[in-house]
């Protein structure tokens, strides 16, 4: 993380793009929880990125004054991954749905985890695909209609009558591929979630924060208010650092807890471990040139 | 049968259902996503007796679908843009495997910039994938071209699968009369599928799509695929008359329209084929001899049947409603090969219009009418064009202010209105 000594406000984050979401969208409050999280870390526009993938929540990085980048749905981690690469100066926020990290883009969370870039990731995570218009995604929670007569065939399009799938638990999955720093947040609770993201933000190394962000339009089962009875916050003894207690914490069924759940600072990240290899190259001379003055003598 | 309004989605949704698909993977994208929605309500309510199962991403989908159509099922998907971009992987391999199944695209334009609305540029991406291709231009063709789709690629000379496409939003959101034929009327014209070796079976283990090196096998497997797209040439007449034997509607590999005596033809793909044909329909009245070519088949490419379509005329203008970068139209260029060294080939007058669902308008149509008529009048094929009026142009210039920016030099001037 690059961060200054100049004061930013959280509003000097906002962009002049108004949001488009819709009334009473979550991501309105990860929205803000983003800008004061960017404000308490004093990180500079100028020296940030804001990567997406493609979705509603994707559309978060025109709305912030920094840099931004708006890719294709699914390869949010890769094009973070290469602009941290390539300017490892830069702060990278990458940020998208649930179904653009845990769907479409699934297959880079381990990758990510095993490199360990410096990059904060955060998941807008409403348990639907937004943008499409209300299918299921791997976090739906959408019960057989056999079991709940509740399901409204209109609302799930492409499974009508429920899901035969089970959802992930995105977090459990995290802490199994160890990325560096695992934590949930709620779009309703934007102070929290602000700590959360300055934490993320401050950490050196991959952080997978997945907010709940309600989607009020084609999403009414996992609302506020469903997330208000079944969240908690993470019990004060909690020691993120145990990955054991971490994952007995993620795998919990009597809610969701809100807080930083997991954490390993010492994780070599991918840039230092190429860093690293470079300065051993750099007082060795290549083998190439040994063997030409062998053989050109 | 029965008539009703669909949308161009609707009416590919009831293709699917009506070809008693077995098995649908799924996956949403913008403008295809009702027709997958359609057909899952039809499954889990038992109107249909086919499988839809939602995986997680397009590359998945078409994965899934192919593999399942090599054990011996019949097989419908959609997609659409970027969809099908990210299954492109599977869009080239599906065809070596020579299993047949059928797969909706509703065209709309490639990021990036990020826009929702058509053009025929991602279908144009698959072009030479081994997929066999058929265009549509209204919802009863969408319908009825599913259907012919699968005759066709089941079809015991062809053995690929195939894309039938269809303008986003023009097509895929607008309603029109469509007839939805009976069962049993559809049973008739598209038997069950018989896999014949390409299927699983106990008495005959196999394993599909092997590795080849050093070329000449490779070679041989992909000539023998290319071979078996141009038999689709044929069996499209069988299976076109055979169409119209059963439901009365006929479709030509290449529809002409008023063309029997035209000087002057436009050439185009899909939708707006229709605002063509009004076009045209005017410009008669004005007593100019004009109609419309479209081919609905564009793979196999039916370069025989355009050379006798067109062979005469004084000129064609060609809108490609895509863009070949560092290139141009790719219709153009693929009519320019299949006309090329002909003995009284037309001229050919190569536009470029309705990227991203940039509308055409019929004065545009006009327009391009008069000026194909003076090209062939003075014997000089005009440099291709880009249809964009001096407001567009405007409108354009008003947002790079606001952003700071200016128009860079190359696309100055280049206004026609
Ligand atoms: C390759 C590809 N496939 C499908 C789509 C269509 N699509 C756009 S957004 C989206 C899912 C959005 O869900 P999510 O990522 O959870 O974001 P949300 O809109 O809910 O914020 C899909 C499937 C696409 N843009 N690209
Ligand atoms: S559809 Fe849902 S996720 Fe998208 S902007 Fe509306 S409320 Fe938010």
């Amino acid at each position: 993380m690059t961060a200054t000594s100049t004061q930013y406000s959280p509003r000097d984050y906002k962009s002049d793009l108004k949001p488009i979401w819709c009334a009473g969208c979550g991501d309105f409050g990860v929205l803000n929880a983003l800008y004061k999280a960017m404000s308490m870390c004093g990180l500079k526009p100028e020296d940030t990125v804001v990567v997406s993938g493609i979705g509603c929540s994707s559309r978060l990085p025109g709305f912030v004054e920094t840099y931004g980048y708006h890719g294709v749905h699914g390869r949010t981690l890769p094009a973070a991954t290469g602009i941290k690469a390539a300017r490892p100066e830069l702060n990278v926020i990458a940020v998208g749905g649930d179904g653009d990290g845990y769907s479409i883009g699934a297959g880079h969370l381990p990758h990510c985890a095993r490199r360990n870039p410096d990059i904060t990731y955060l998941i807008m995570n409403n348990n639907t695909y937004g943008l499409t218009k209300g299918q299921i995604s791997p976090t739906s929670m959408v019960p057989l209609a056999s079991i709940s007569p509740k399901v409204d065939p209109k609302r799930w399009k492409t499974t009508p009558y429920g899901m035969t799938e089970e959802a992930i638990n995105p977090i459990a999955q995290a802490i199994a591929w160890d990325v560096s720093f695992v934590a949930r947040g709620f779009s309703y609770k934007p102070n929290q979630l602000a700590d959360i993201l300055a934490a993320a933000i401050s950490h050196r190394g991959f952080a997978l924060v997945d907010a709940f962000s309600p989607c009020p339009t084609f999403n009414q089962d996992q609302n506020d208010d469903y997330y208000k009875d079944h969240t908690y916050d993470v019990p004060e003894d909690h020691d993120p650092t145990d990955r054991v207690k971490a994952f007995e914490l993620a795998l919990r069924t009597d809610g969701y807890p809100i807080g930083i759940i997991y954490r390993r600072d010492n994780k070599p990240s991918m840039l230092e471990e190429q860093a690293f290899l470079r300065r051993r190259f750099e007082n060795n001379p290549g083998t190439m040139e040994k063997l030409f003055a062998k053989y050109q003598g | 049968m029965r008539r009703t309004l669909l949308t161009g989605n609707g009416a590919a949704a009831w293709g699917a259902r009506l070809a008693e698909a077995d098995y649908v993977p799924a996956f949403p994208i913008t403008p295809q996503t009702e027709i997958i929605e359609a057909l899952a309500g039809w499954s889990e309510r038992g109107e249909m007796a086919g499988r839809v199962v939602t995986l997680d991403s397009e590359h998945s989908m078409l994965t899934a679908a192919a593999a399942a159509a090599a054990t011996g099922v019949r097989v419908f998907t959609a997609t659409s843009s970027q969809g099908l971009l990210y299954g492109m992987e599977m869009i080239y391999t599906a065809p070596g495997w020579r299993a047949p199944f059928v797969m909706v695209n509703v065209s709309r334009a490639l990021a990036s910039p990020i826009t929702l609305e058509a053009d025929h540029n991602d279908i144009l991406a698959a072009r030479d994938s081994g997929f066999l291709q058929i265009h549509c231009a209204t919802c009863q063709e969408v319908l009825d071209s599913v259907l012919m789709a699968y005759r066709l690629a089941e079809h015991p000379q062809v053995r690929l699968p195939a894309i039938v496409n269809l303008d986003g939003f023009y097509l895929s959101f607008t309603r029109e009369p469509v007839v939805i034929p009976d069962q049993e009327q559809v049973r008739r014209f598209l038997p069950p599928f018989d896999p014949g070796n390409v299927a699983f079976r106990a008495d005959r283990p196999a394993s599909q799509a092997a590795l080849v090196l050093g070329g000449s096998l490779y070679s041989y497997f992909r000539y023998e695929a290319h071979l078996a797209t141009l038999q689709a040439l044929t069996a499209y007449e069988e299976v076109a008359q055979a169409f119209e034997r059963e439901m009365g509607r006929r479709y030509p590999a290449v529809e002409a329209y008023r063309a029997e005596d035209a000087e002057y033809i436009f050439f185009l793909m899909g939708a707006y084929a229709t605002k063509a044909k009004d076009a045209v329909n005017r410009l008669r009245e004005r007593g100019m001899r004009i109609g419309v070519v479209r081919p609905r088949l564009l793979r196999p490419y039916p370069a025989r049947i355009l050379q006798e379509l067109l062979r005469g005329r004084r000129a064609v203008a060609v809108i490609d409603q895509n863009l070949s970068m560092g290139m141009g139209g790719i219709l153009y260029s693929e009519l320019a090969s299949a006309l090329y060294g002909m003995k009284d080939a037309p001229m050919l007058v190569s536009y470029i219009g309705g990227l991203g669902g940039r509308d055409i308008s019929t004065e545009e149509l006009f327009t391009m009418a008069a000026q194909t008529r003076e090209a062939a009048d003075a014997g000089v094929t005009p440099e291709p064009r880009l249809l964009y009026t001096a407001a567009e142009l405007r409108e354009v210039r008003k947002m790079q202010t606001i952003a700071g920016s200016k128009l860079p030099g190359h696309m100055e001037g280049k206004n026609d209105e």
